[in-house]
């Protein structure tokens, strides 16, 4: 790509302009910096490759539902709940739970950036990053959620929270109907990354 | 006015378009180590959040446009690294590290403190000396939007509630100020609101005007009405 003076005055015009050789000159000379260890990088990415993701925040909410007592305290404290399950940490220092109800659906967004609660959804997807989401969530949010097949009556209103500061927001989705004596973890297989977003419901059982 | 990353409310952007749950955590190799690289560097402790936030957002507006999120964030890193004297344009342009060890080598994050550091994260509670000047029900309108500290400063306001009244709905405590913290100018804490805007105040359409966008707003960020 081409770049005027002016572009030079940002360096990382100076990088080859395909990204991926972008990131492996950064890295390199990190390494040879001896600021950065190969080692490392494998550490991390395993770590949301496997460890955290969508799975812990579906473990969150079927606790929920299945437990009274640890729902109350989800919904009152949502960083000590989660925290007695282990999942703290970074972009999730401070966790918000908001429940979906018969009346109030709510969806989750950054208008300014891509903040998303890392320990219980891992690493964002590409949509959820995306200018049409980014743009749209807050001006939209009946059509957006079209977009992912969800109607909502006029008669639920919808809250969407933009993730202005570091709290992050957890939706807490209804319980599907036909569940009744499921265990904690049947019910965490039915619960998708999209339903604690709010761009989702959790279906039934077929 | 604001920047290309404050994009909230925009008209003119296409379909969302959902993903496959079992999708990739990283649809591409180099997503992957670009985060990795990131959060390894940014271990380092140079910067804080919100000043990589802010180099995300001086991005060039024409660059901010077209690159894919993850170029954003290698190409604000790199940025990051040259501002701090980590990497010199030179070593850029040769890809080639100038041999010299850095003083930073001490610094630098090892496999086994990657969970360590993953599961201790940055909390942004803080005490502060600013007394919550607003009660859970009180009215309020958002300002401009615009650091009142640095011209072209970070902020966390985002354009379009910039002037429009809404209504406090939780209190969160005193947390760390970005448009102080993204500048070097300390934590700055200060109290920190969940605030209700209704739809058909924000915009002239709204789909339904019982809806609500909440947003976590600073106190300084709001006017008593």
């Amino acid at each position: 790509m081409p770049h005027d003076a002016h572009d030079h005055d940002q360096p990382h015009s100076l990088l080859p302009s395909d990204p991926a050789l972008r990131v492996k000159a950064l890295e390199t000379l990190l390494i040879g910096k001896g600021l950065v260890d190969p080692a490392t990088l494998d550490e991390i990415i395993d770590t949301y490759q496997t460890k955290i993701g969508p799975q812990n925040g579906a473990e969150v909410v079927a606790r929920a539902w299945s437990d009274d007592a640890f729902r109350d305290l989800l919904l009152k404290d949502a960083t000590a709940a989660v925290s007695q399950m282990g999942f703290y940490g970074r972009q999730g220092e401070h966790i918000v739970a908001v429940q979906n109800t018969d009346s109030v659906h709510k969806l989750v967004v950054c208008t300014l950036c891509s903040c998303y609660p890392w320990p219980l959804l891992g690493i964002p997807p590409g949509w959820y990053k995306s200018d049409a989401y980014r743009a749209r969530a807050v001006r939209e949010p009946r059509k957006v959620l079209a977009e992912f097949g969800v109607t909502l009556p006029d008669h639920v209103a919808v809250r969407v929270w933009d993730s202005t500061s570091e709290i992050r927001y957890l939706v807490v989705p209804q319980r599907p109907a036909g569940t009744e004596g499921w265990s904690v973890d049947a019910l965490a297989k039915l619960i998708t990354r999209d339903a604690m977003i709010g761009t989702g419901l959790v279906a039934g059982p077929s | 006015m604001s920047r290309l990353h404050d994009m909230g409310g925009r008209f003119g952007d296409g379909p969302v378009v959902p993903e496959p749950a079992d999708a990739p955590v990283f649809a591409e190799e180099w997503h992957a180590r670009a985060l990795a690289v990131t959060l390894a560097a940014g271990s380092l402790g140079l910067w804080t959040l919100d000043a990589s936030r802010h180099s995300h957002e001086r991005l060039l507006p024409a660059d901010y446009a077209v690159f894919s999120y993850y170029e954003k964030w290698i190409s604000a890193l790199c940025n990051m690294l040259v501002e701090h004297d980590v990497l010199s344009r030179a070593e850029l342009q040769s890809a080639m590290a100038d041999g010299e060890a850095s003083p930073l080598q001490a610094r630098r994050l090892t496999p086994d403190k990657v969970a360590k550091v993953l599961s201790s994260g940055g909390p942004t509670e803080r005490e502060s000396d600013k007394k919550p000047r607003f009660a859970i029900g009180d009215a309020v309108r958002a300002g401009s939007g615009q650091n009142q500290m640095i011209n072209g400063g970070h902020s966390r306001l985002p354009s379009y509630v910039a002037g429009k009244s809404g209504r406090i709905v939780q209190y969160y405590g005193a947390h760390v100020f970005p448009d102080a913290n993204a500048h070097g100018q300390g934590k700055a804490p200060e109290p920190l609101y969940c605030v209700a805007f209704r739809a058909d105040v924000l915009w002239a359409h709204a789909e339904n005007p019982d809806d609500e966008v909440m947003l976590d707003l600073w106190q300084s960020y709001l006017d008593p009405m």
